[in-house]
């Protein structure tokens, strides 16, 4: 269980992190979502105790990091996959995280198993591993302690789409045993999948929180994707309901629920091909909560 | 509401006594300073080129016959090539922590951070003894290889002299280490012990003979020239050469070491 209670963290005249309050709890994945320079990061590294804190505190457990006896027992850290020694094989790199924490080196097997990096890949510098390995590397060690509280800074980064898939069964699985999960990342569509709970973050501020029905339901009435074989024929009949219609891509954009839609369809026999929920809705909510802060401006 | 929630038999075991205990830490940085192939070829490195400076004294010495040599000579050789790479072995164990970005990791593992930096310290001191030890044996093989061609072998080795070396060469590992911890960046801690070691020396001895006052004055922040009486046996050294080699190590040691400790501790790892 994390507690972050009114963190504030700023340099010079700029402030990283702006009076921020929240908790992650066990048995749960939250979240940390912003952009680019957001301060999620920032927050990370003061949760961890490597960046002091300008005012408020972050507690594990109740304690504060630098606290607790030995730290990789209780949190499993990874905010760089890439901050290791690049002359060091990925094995030794566990066996100096073993090491540290006095666990018996067997654990260094178990974890390369768990994370699929294979024996003769273990033996390779860090140096020679792609960013994926990297991240794989850094959960093994994040994950060495057997930890209650998982803290992880844009671990989906550099996987590919069945690295992300993999990444997100382990965290769920982990967390269903009573494990508290909180990874950040810039990527909406990553943290959907994988977060139970979602805190957003623009300008060092949260601008958001909640699981996904609530900021679904705070970002606006619901829309649909649809494609038939008369999209015409549809949207005269939904326009006739009063319902607005816009085209997207090969079908339509609808402003109302799926179930509409598909009742519409039956009522003028027409044969949907594909049907589904918006989703944009939280795309875009993420887009306008973080405006201010997206270097790109919102593209309309 | 949470308070009802949590639960609270993590928080028991996460405020149990005991932390990571020093051996271990000791135990880590030690294998930490060999396991990277820079690390391994620098003291790949002090060893070859020690074998090296030792065989050709021997060969020299012995071949030309040159008196007045002992053990004590193939020491002193050993600790001239020692006191130039020792201090970039300080230098190494402390940046290669930042210049690898790996603090983020050792400092998440060991959030007291004062005793990963007293550990490194603690290895210094280890491969300084071992170092040390390399001297003395190699001295001993190389003196009776010099004995079997020169046909004479002098065993003299002074323990004051002894203490003298090992305390040199302790210092020169320290230097190098001090300035790492102060600048946490390889080339500029390198650049400015070789400066120190060898450009500062000079500077203050041209300065002294320009300036009188300056002479005495040099004297006592001069940290090279202060341990110059070390070598002739720290028993016959005079209260006032104790009291420079202790200022000037002051100066050169304990202030960038103490200034550098600080600022790691409060530093931000990123």
């Amino acid at each position: 269980m994390i507690k972050v209670e009114g963190l504030t963290r700023t340099y010079g005249s700029y402030t990283a992190v702006d009076d921020i309050s929240f908790e992650c709890q066990p048995g749960r994945v939250t979240g940390f979502l912003g952009p680019n320079g957001a301060g999620k990061s920032t927050t990370m590294r003061v949760m961890v105790g490597l960046t002091p804190a300008t005012r408020g505190t972050a507690t594990i457990n109740g304690v504060q990091y630098h606290d607790l006896p030995n730290p990789g027992r209780t949190v499993g850290v990874l905010l760089d996959a890439s901050a290791q020694h690049g002359g060091r094989s990925g094995r030794e790199v566990l066996t100096l995280g073993a090491m540290t924490m006095g666990l018996p080196l067997s654990r260094v097997d178990e974890m390369l198993h768990l994370v699929s990096l294979s024996s003769s890949e273990a033996k390779r510098r860090v140096k020679n591993y792609s960013l994926g390995m990297k991240q794989r590397l850094g959960i093994a060690h994040a994950l060495l302690g057997d930890p209650q509280v998982l803290i992880l800074d844009e671990p989906a980064n550099g996987l590919d789409p069945a690295g992300i898939r993999w990444m997100r069964g382990l965290l769920k699985s982990y967390a269903d045993r009573g494990g508290t999960v909180f990874l950040s990342s810039h990527l909406l569509h990553e943290v959907e999948l994988i977060a139970d709970e979602m805190i957003l973050i623009g300008n060092g501020r949260i601008v958001a929180r909640g699981d996904r029905q609530t900021l679904m339901a705070a970002s606006g009435p619901a829309d649909a994707l649809v494609t038939s074989l008369d999209n015409e024929a549809l949207s005269r009949a939904l326009t006739a309901k009063g319902i607005s219609v816009v085209p997207a891509g090969d079908g339509l954009r609808v402003s109302c629920e799926p179930v509409e839609v598909g009742r519409t369809a039956v009522e003028h026999h027409i044969v949907l091909t594909d049907l589904r929920s918006g989703d944009g809705g939280l795309e875009e909510l993420f887009l306008q909560l973080t405006a201010d802060t997206q270097r790109e401006g919102v593209v309309a | 509401m949470t308070a009802l929630t949590q639960d609270p038999a993590p928080a028991a075991s996460a405020t149990r006594p005991g932390g990571i205990p020093f051996g271990r830490l000791l135990r880590l940085e030690f294998r930490k300073s060999w396991d990277t192939r820079a690390s391994f070829w620098l003291l790949f490195c002090i060893g070859a080129i020690v074998l090296l400076a030792e065989l050709i004294t021997a060969l020299v010495t012995g071949a030309q016959d040159v008196k007045d040599v002992d053990y004590g000579t193939f020491a002193s050789v050993t600790g001239f090539v020692t006191s130039i790479l020792l201090p970039v072995l300080g230098i190494m164990l402390v940046t290669s922590e930042w210049g690898q970005r790996t603090a983020m990791v050792t400092f998440a593992l060991e959030p007291r951070r004062s005793g990963i930096i007293y550990a490194k310290l603690g290895v210094g001191l280890i491969w300084t003894a071992a170092t040390v030890l390399l001297a003395l044996a190699l001295g001993a093989v190389f003196n009776l290889l010099y004995g079997a061609i020169s046909g004479h072998t002098d065993w003299t080795l002074g323990w004051g002299g002894l203490v003298g070396f090992i305390l040199g060469q302790s210092m020169a590992m320290l230097g190098g280490f001090a300035l790492a911890a102060l600048f946490l960046n390889t080339p500029a801690a390198i650049v400015v012990y070789f400066a120190y070691k060898f450009a500062l020396p000079t500077l203050l001895i041209i300065g002294a003979n320009l300036m009188g006052w300056f002479k005495s004055f040099s004297e006592w922040i001069n940290f090279q020239q202060a341990q110059g009486p070390m070598y002739d046996g720290i028993w016959n050294m005079s209260g006032s050469e104790w009291g420079r080699l202790i200022v000037s190590g002051l100066i050169w040691l304990a202030l960038p070491l103490g200034f550098g400790l600080w600022r790691i501790l409060r530093a931000e790892v990123k």
